[in-house]
């Protein structure tokens, strides 16, 4: 139990003279990519042998003050698609695509004469370079992880670790000062809404300190529910005592004595690595009453959600913590004057939160030398899509689109060329090539119709149809839209049906321009974000890439040749084998033949799924 | 006879769930999510209960399931296979997976859950661990990079376990 200030340096003390014990340091990603990779296996198996050798210490073990070698579970490193991924310390090995099998000669080699295992080593698919450490992959020599800092160096379930590093420490700063002054120091730093729009965090925290109010509330926003997008997901199952730490300090600058979380049901793992942080909190004192002998009480549940993309919003989410239907409300009030149970309510992002520690712990001036004058600090995007390296990145903000795609991300696979960047998700919009010089950050990306959002990333290479990505946008958008306003029930759903009419050969150029009226109309009337910013993709993919728009009404063809309407598909009976694969993925009967003969596809059925393209072991099936 | 004494059980449960979260009208959803953990659907029968014990209008308790769209009013598979449709598995072709998984399950035009209540297929917007696309999710566990016939071999795989088709019913 931590009751002072005193008590957590102490405890710090000790935690990482216990950590310095650790001669070597095997850290096995847990996040929920390598996870589904096997990678608990891979833990487990090390563990083992590291036990067995009598080699094994932990945080846990702090008698005796045996050094050793400790194995243990991290967040995220980023770089899902390589996993399971393992990491030493200190040398800064890193293995990927590690399976249990290999446990024995990782320890054998690595740990016991200190040698790389070669093999397991990263090596990029383009050039085959191979890099021994994570430090010399360009993938992280060009980021700058700060708020991610932690996420794949220490074990997200232990919180000895997180005060090892000097966790809770920014707490007990901040309790050394008033609520004002912590306030000043965020709204100084010029911190920004990590959630989509960008607002400053001291502005609001501000706002709710100053309002009277028995009850005040602080809201962690989890939601997460751009598609593409996983970095709060990594934050929370990676690092969640950072994200406790910056909510109990804007609980403190506002007044505010209990915090919610709401995570999405699609994320388990976040929600339970976080109920254990909570746990875990609660037992040391750095939640509950007088913390840190502040006089300050404060306390976290999570709330989870239940599948609706609109409870991201600010009103549609407090309304699903208090049992209602997420529907966002019309405003004002503001949050932060009747939020959550109608109290003044601190809304924040989870990546807002975690930005949090770190500038009351380098203090201001530190923060606002990261990042551009405007938006000061990192941002953490996924990047996915047509990309050599997908992953998770954080760079400062300002970076250039071209640094992020070519220099971090690899560029794009076998050499095509980048045709957009879908940004922000379906409220975003598209960049293209003429945007890779643009520096990203808030006002900027602004400016050239597109938005950070919450830092989905998705690169899209010249195989791309735009009206399709513009449909899948829509698609989604027309789903999720709430009801409430009519504009975007109605509205998203009828640009939905011109899209698709489009993309199926059928529209004339009326429907273009209504489609263009529609997205107007819809932006104008619709109350919350979703509806103001469905349109966004189908004005910026007609705004950049209106040929396209074009030919697929006027020449019944899509350039890019994804469209299925403008396909054709048949069997090169030259090149098939008749092994039969194709007839048990159509699913609509359209193929047959006698095996090893030359099957054929009747064009009256095929329903142009492309199943059998993918599945043919000899490629055999051709587009026409 | 036996569907009776199921849901008599069930209310037993259910009420168990209401006292846990101190009949909190708040705590709907998350009394919804456990119910519906329990039963693998909300049944109108049980949503009319919640109303009745918890003191709020039934149209309270519908509108809320009815709301959000993990919370199902018809009967779910035993085992919940969703197919991630967001932007990362939709580039790396998803549309395929859900294709050959509709086939493999026997699935026709519009329906989600096989006859024998084994298997529900749907889709969903995202997992968030789109370094792995296309992603797929049976119950809790995720599969990355998943292809049809890989696919295939984990729905066969599960049918094994259950003792093939047709006879699942518990003994
Ligand atoms: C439809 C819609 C969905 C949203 N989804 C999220 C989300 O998943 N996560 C998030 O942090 N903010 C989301 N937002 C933005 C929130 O309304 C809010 O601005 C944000 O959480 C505030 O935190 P910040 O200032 O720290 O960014 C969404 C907004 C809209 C309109
Ligand atoms: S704009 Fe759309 S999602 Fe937002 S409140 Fe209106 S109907 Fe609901
Ligand atoms: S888009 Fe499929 S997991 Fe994110």
């Amino acid at each position: 139990m931590i009751r002072t200030i005193e008590d957590l340096y102490n405890l710090h003390e000790d935690y990482k003279e216990a950590m310095n014990r650790e001669k070597m340091k095997i850290l096995v990603c847990a996040g929920t990519g390598c996870v589904s990779s096997g990678s608990l296996e891979v833990y487990e198996a090390l563990k083992e042998i590291v036990q067995e050798k009598e080699l094994f210490v932990d945080i846990d073990l702090m008698e005796g003050g045996r050094e050793g070698v400790n194995v243990s579970p991290s967040g995220c490193h980023g770089f899902c698609e390589m996993g399971p991924i393992v990491r030493i310390e200190p040398q800064g090995y890193f293995y990927v695509r590690v399976s249990e099998i290999d446990a024995p000669e990782i320890v054998e080699k690595t740990v016991e004469n200190n040698e790389v295992v070669e093999r397991l080593l990263y090596r990029n698919p383009e050039t085959g370079e191979i890099y021994r450490t994570e430090e010399s992959m360009p993938f992280y020599g060009k980021q700058k992880r700060l708020v991610l800092e932690h996420c794949g160096k220490i074990n997200p379930e232990n919180i000895k670790e997180y005060i090892a590093l000097g966790g809770y420490q920014a707490l007990a700063e901040a309790f050394e000062m008033t609520p004002e002054e912590v306030c000043q120091v965020v709204l100084k730093a010029k911190l920004r809404g990590r959630g989509g729009g960008g607002f400053p965090a001291g502005i609001k925290w501000d706002s709710v300190r100053k309002e009277h109010a028995g009850q005040k509330y602080v809201v962690c926003n989890g939601d997460e529910g751009d598609p593409g997008a996983f970095m709060d997901r990594s934050i929370m199952e990676g690092d969640p005592h950072r994200v406790i730490e910056g909510m109990i300090i804007a609980g403190y600058a506002s007044g505010a004595t209990k915090g919610y979380i709401y995570v999405r049901a699609e994320y388990p793992l976040a929600v339970k690595r976080l109920q254990k942080a909570i746990q875990q909190a609660r037992e040391f004192g750095l939640l509950g009453e007088n913390i840190l002998d502040s006089g300050f009480d404060f306390d976290i549940k999570i709330s989870k959600g239940a599948g609706a993309f609109v409870c991201g919003e600010g009103s549609a989410l407090t309304a699903s913590i208090e049992g209602n239907r997420g529907m966002p409300r019309t405003r004002p009030p503001r949050t932060v004057q009747k939020g959550l149970f109608q109290k003044p309510t601190v809304l924040n992002n989870v990546e807002t939160f975690a930005n949090v520690p770190l500038i009351i712990l380098y203090g201001a001036d530190n923060y606002l030398k990261i990042g551009t004058k405007d938006s000061p600090g990192t941002k953490a995007f996924a990047l996915t899509g047509n990309i050599v390296n997908t992953g998770l990145i954080e760079v400062p903000m300002g970076t250039t689109l071209r640094e992020v795609i070519y220099e971090i991300g690899g560029g794009i696979p076998q050499g095509k060329k980048l045709k957009a960047v879908q940004i922000g998700g379906p409220s975003g919009g598209c960049l293209t090539s003429e945007h890779l010089d643009l520096p990203m950050d808030f006002d900027s990306l602004d400016s050239a119709g597109a938005m950070i959002g919450s830092g989905g990333l998705v690169v899209m290479d010249e195989d791309t149809c735009m009206v399709e990505v513009a449909r899948f946008f829509m698609d989604f958008t027309q789903k999720e839209s709430c009801g409430k306003c009519v504009p975007c029930r109605e509205g998203t759903k009828k640009i939905l049906e011109i899209l698709e009419k489009i993309i199926a050969g059928d529209a004339t150029m009326e429907d273009i321009k209504l489609l263009e009226e529609l997205a107007e109309t819809v932006k104008d009337g619709s109350l919350c974000g979703l509806g103001k910013t469905a349109s966004n993709p189908v004005l910026t993919t007609l705004r950049y890439f209106r040929d396209e728009y074009i030919a697929h009404v006027k020449d019944k063809k899509c350039p890019a040749g994804v469209c299925q309407a403008f396909k054709t598909y048949y069997i090169d009976p030259e090149v098939c084998k008749g092994c039969s694969k194709c007839v048990r993925v159509c699913p609509n009967n359209a193929i047959s033949g006698e095996i090893k003969k030359p099957f054929s596809i009747d064009a009256e059925k095929c329903i142009k799924c492309g199943a059998c393209v993918s599945v043919c072991p000899f490629n055999a099936v051709k587009e026409g | 006879m036996a569907a009776k004494q199921d849901f008599k059980r069930s209310f037993q449960r259910v009420n168990e769930i209401i006292e846990a979260h101190g009949r909190n009208p708040v705590e709907l959803i998350s009394i919804l999510q456990e119910v519906q953990e329990e039963y693998r659907y909300l049944p109108e029968e049980i949503l009319n209960y919640i109303a009745t014990a918890m003191r709020i209008s039934p149209s309270k308790v519908f509108g809320v399931a009815t709301f959000y769209e993990n919370f199902s009013l018809e009967p779910k598979g035993k085992y919940v296979v969703k197919v991630c449709d967001g932007t990362a598995c939709h580039v790396r072709k998803s549309t395929a997976l859900l294709n050959a998984l509709k086939k493999k399950l026997e699935l026709k035009e519009g329906q989600e859950t096989t006859q024998d209540l084994m298997f529900t297929l749907e889709t969903v917007s995202c997992f968030g661990a789109c370094g792995l696309a296309p992603v797929m999710v049976i119950n809790d566990e995720v599969y990355g990079k998943v292809t049809p016939e890989k696919a295939e071999k984990i729905i066969d795989e599960i049918i094994k376990e259950e003792g093939g088709r047709g006879n699942d019913q518990d003994h």
